[in-house]
């Protein structure tokens, strides 16, 4: 994987960690502590050409990068992130709103174009992306002072025109008043926009926030609820043609040999092209690519090909486990401690890997010409895919043009393009000036995954009679997302940077050698780690004979914000308190990306041993919280994916083959397996962070522990399985 | 040549009688509001309404639509969707909102047959609509909503 390993390369060479991983590489940049500060708003102003202020000054008058005012007042707001769900588009053009004083009313918002020099994370260094829960965090103070800085360029608009003092006039709702003066923006961006930009602008005390903090409509409620939201399947354009790849049965497969003479004598089929990665069919429309596929016979090299199944896998793992692997964390002594100890709490754990399954299943429209590549999709890493394009096709990158869409999901997917991406510009290139849509089914997406990895872990540990811990010794055995002679971080974090006071703690990580895809999924190592250690912190709580909550309270008494969310589930869930016959709850807090999560799931086993989650309570600390409705969807969407892993999914394999293709074998949680969700926020004034990924990694520990509360028998491997209750209902 | 109804206007299509209902739809009439999601009826992105009840587009040959009354997201327009159109922007289902056209066709579905749904009666309704964000939380608090505004009017 190119893309993985340059962007490991740079978080390497950014970072002063021995262990790569995503959270290093996001950190990276932020190593310094100092790129929040006069973060970009102006490079980017600055980077706003004349000329393309005098072809845009008529019409939309730019302020700088991310800001341009159309006569009308609409304020446009240039969004450099992909909204894929997680409601970026309104939270970033609320940063925006709240510092230039506009009414909510007012804003619109489009994507950015892929431009390394304006739009870059400031957490990533030159590079435009979207991922570990960044977009607010890297944005906060950059967007304050671009709303700012042109509400000041109104304000000075506005007193030269009024010939008053600038101190003298206010704003308010996308009203610039002075006395019995008052004017909308259109009425002064054309003067505005000329002038210069304030080198510091003022930003506002968060005493007078009135859009931050407070319940606003997203602004993509409208068209995703009428059919008009334009995501990259819904790209049309004339004599566009649609391509479907034949792939081979296991990645890493080959095409040895091919008879295509069917498939090209089909109707409706323009050309049938081979590709590094398989063959192509490309047709008129969907459905005859469809049937064409069918027609092909290809024989398939697969000597490069994974041959193992998911048990010799596990036994592998296991085997690893069982050896010492490099050190990521070493506190005291553990296995002198555990030497010692009276009584020995262990445990060994199994994780699948997963699919990402968003439901809009992968896909890229491409026009390949001479000088030109253009690309219309949900492009989560606009700089490097256009990179990854310029070298695929021998173009120069300045003539890679990405037009971002909306994306129906990604969850990390759509992090990592090298794939489908590319397998469009390979068609392209057999079929120069021609519109092509590729589109991959579920079968192919399944297929095709890249997945979270699949782990093992063993721990050890031991309680004081007391019930303190005494020690924790954890061996973590994964696939790398980044290989190499580091540890990925991602296989030990969530468990080597733990926030529990552990006096010997012992944490080592193994990578793998396994030839399946793999890719950062939904919170990435967290995903798994999160249960694994909050599962064991429930067993040393059951050795200690205290209460889940208690036990937790005093491991976190130095984390203020980890005591936070635990002290506010607990109240909100009446932790301690009487449930229904038949209900248990358990807990699990978790630290991801910043952000600090508690959850208390509810329950109920039934006779059979089957059970429902009926209720989940979530506390979340992600600091300054911008738009409370969002962050509380988030906790609710983290917590059904996190549940739907939880209880059913696995990606399998047999000798080497996916044994899953599409939702009946890979089952995604339904609603009525959808628990009631409460989410609690807490009052911060921290620096903002992420909630898209936050809200997942404790809930399957919660939802086990409940469980271990009512069987006393401790959950050790994922899915939890409950068939049950991913019945569909006919 | 196959006739279709669809949003109350009749189109005539010269196509594979087995093309599923979806890929005319999308590729020939270019209503795109249906989507995508599984071409095996198990995910419901593609739910559109035929003769009021709904059905997955993905695997429905459009012979079988021919002479019925096939309505879309893109042109649909009863009290029932419309009340759930604006209880799902009240409360801001949405979130990738790929899924979201065939759910808001299947909760239209529901209300139009049963004024006042209980929660099991919509989690039954709705099981065959997958949200991989899992915006079910808010799906039935809409679809609630939806049924207050209507008064039992549906």
């Amino acid at each position: 994987m190119n893309f993985l390993k340059r962007q490991a390369i740079q978080a390497q060479q950014n970072s002063t960690s021995t262990a790569v991983s995503r959270r290093t590489f996001l950190q990276a940049v932020g190593a310094g502590g100092g790129l929040l500060i006069g973060s970009g708003f102006l490079a980017g102003s600055a980077s706003v050409t004349a000329a393309e202020a005098a072809v845009t000054a008529k019409d939309a008058p730019v302020f700088n990068a991310f800001i341009k005012i159309t006569p009308d007042s609409k304020v446009t707001m240039v969004v450099k992130h992909l909204d894929m769900g997680q409601g970026v588009s309104t939270g970033l053009a609320a940063i925006v709103a709240e510092e230039l004083d506009a009414s909510w009313e007012q804003m619109d918002w489009e994507f950015a174009p892929a431009d390394g020099n304006r739009y870059n994370n400031l957490f990533w260094g030159k590079t435009q992306g979207t991922g570990g829960s960044s977009s607010i965090a890297n944005s906060w103070v950059q967007l304050r002072e671009a709303g700012a800085a042109a509400r000041a360029m109104l304000v000075a608009a506005a007193a030269d025109q009024w010939k008053v003092p600038e101190k003298e006039i206010s704003v308010s709702q996308g009203v610039v008043t002075h006395g019995e003066r008052r004017a909308v923006f259109g009425e002064l961006v054309a003067k505005a926009a000329l002038l210069p930009a304030p080198q510091n602008p003022t930003l506002k005390n968060p005493k007078d926030f009135h859009i931050i903090g407070k319940k606003i409509p997203r602004k993509d409620s409208i068209a995703k609820t009428n059919g008009t939201a334009v995501y990259t399947q819904d790209i049309q354009f004339p004599g566009m043609l649609t391509a479907l790849v034949a792939y081979p049965p296991q990645v890493h497969g080959k095409v040895k040999k091919l008879d295509a003479s069917k498939a090209k004598a089909a109707p409706g089929v323009t050309a049938v092209v081979e590709i590094p990665r398989g063959v192509a069919v490309v047709a008129k429309n969907f459905w005859a690519a469809q049937q064409a596929r069918k027609l092909l016979t290809i024989e398939w090299d697969l000597s490069a090909c994974e041959m193992r199944g998911s048990e010799e896998l596990f036994n592998d793992c296991h085997a690893a486990a069982k050896k010492s692997g490099q050190v990521a964390k070493n506190v005291g002594d553990a296995s002198a401690a555990l030497a010692k100890a009276a009584h020995i709490v262990s445990a060994e754990y199994e994780l699948p890997f997963l699919a990402h399954t968003p439901i809009e299943p992968l896909n890229c429209v491409i026009k390949l010409e001479k000088d030109q590549c253009e690309l219309w999709y949900a492009c989560q890493m606009p700089t490097a895919d256009q990179q990854q394009v310029a070298e695929a096709t021998g173009l120069k990158i300045a003539q890679v043009k990405i037009n971002t869409l909306y994306a129906g999901g990604s969850f990390g997917r759509r992090a990592c393009s090298n794939d489908y991406v590319v397998d469009a510009v390979e068609i392209a290139k057999q079929l120069p000036g021609r519109a092509i849509k590729m589109l991959w089914t579920r079968e192919d997406e399944i297929l095709n995954a890249f997945y979270r990895p699949m782990a093992v872990h063993h721990l050890r540990g031991a309680v004081t009679e007391d019930g303190q811990i005494l020690a924790w010794q954890h061996h973590a055995v994964a696939q790398s997302l980044f290989p190499g002679a580091n540890l990925d971080g991602s296989i030990v974090e969530g468990i080597s940077d733990m926030h529990y006071k552990v006096p010997n703690l012992q944490v080592e990580g193994t990578e793998m050698d396994i030839k399946i895809p793999v890719l950062w999924w939904r919170s990435v190592g967290h995903s798994g780690n999160a249960f694994v250690v909050e599962t064991f912190v429930d067993q040393l709580a059951k050795a200690a004979k205290k209460d889940p909550v208690i036990f937790r309270r005093e491991l976190l008494a130095d984390t203020p914000r980890g005591l936070g969310v635990l002290n506010l589930v607990a109240e909100k869930s009446a932790w301690g308190k009487p449930l229904p016959k038949g209900v248990t709850r358990g807990i699990a807090v978790h630290k991801s990306f910043g952000t600090w999560v508690a959850q208390v799931a509810e329950v109920r086993v039934k006779d059979d041993g089957s059970f429902n989650v009926e209720r989940v309570v979530c506390a979340v600390d992600c600091g300054v919280a911008i738009n409370p409705d969002v962050i509380r969807a988030q906790m609710e969407g983290g917590i059904g994916m996190g549940l739907s892993a939880a209880l059913g999914e696995a990606i399998t394999l047999k000798k080497g083959v996916v044994e899953q293709t599409n939702f009946h074998n890979y089952p995604l949680l339904r609603i009525a397996a959808m628990p009631k969700v409460e989410v609690h926020i807490v009052p911060s004034a921290e620096i903002p962070s992420g909630v898209g990924e936050p809200g997942l990694p404790p809930i399957a520990g919660a939802v086990a522990n409940a469980l271990f509360a009512a069987t006393g028998k401790p959950a050790t491997k994922l899915p939890l399985g409950n068939k049950a209750i991913f019945k569909v209902e006919s | 040549m196959i006739s279709l109804t669809i949003n109350g206007k009749t189109h005539e299509l010269d196509v594979d009688p087995d093309m599923p209902l979806l890929w005319a739809l999308r590729d020939e009439l270019h209503m795109t509001g249906t989507k995508l999601g599984c071409g095996m009826a198990l995910c419901g992105a593609c739910t559109v309404h035929m003769n009021g009840s709904p059905i997955r587009s993905c695997s429905f040959p459009i012979s079988a639509a021919a002479g019925a009354k096939i309505e879309t997201i893109d042109g649909i327009n009863s009290p029932a969707f419309q009340a759930v159109q604006q209880a799902w922007r009240e409360l801001d289902v949405v979130q990738c909102g790929y899924c979201q056209s065939g759910q808001i066709m299947s909760a239209t579905a529901l209300l139009q047959t049963n004024k006042k749904p209980t929660d099991a009666e919509i989690d039954a309704a709705m099981s065959g609509n997958l949200c991989r964000c899992a915006t079910y939380h808010r799906i039935r608090g809409a679809i609630h909503q939806a049924a207050d505004k209507l008064g039992g009017n549906a």
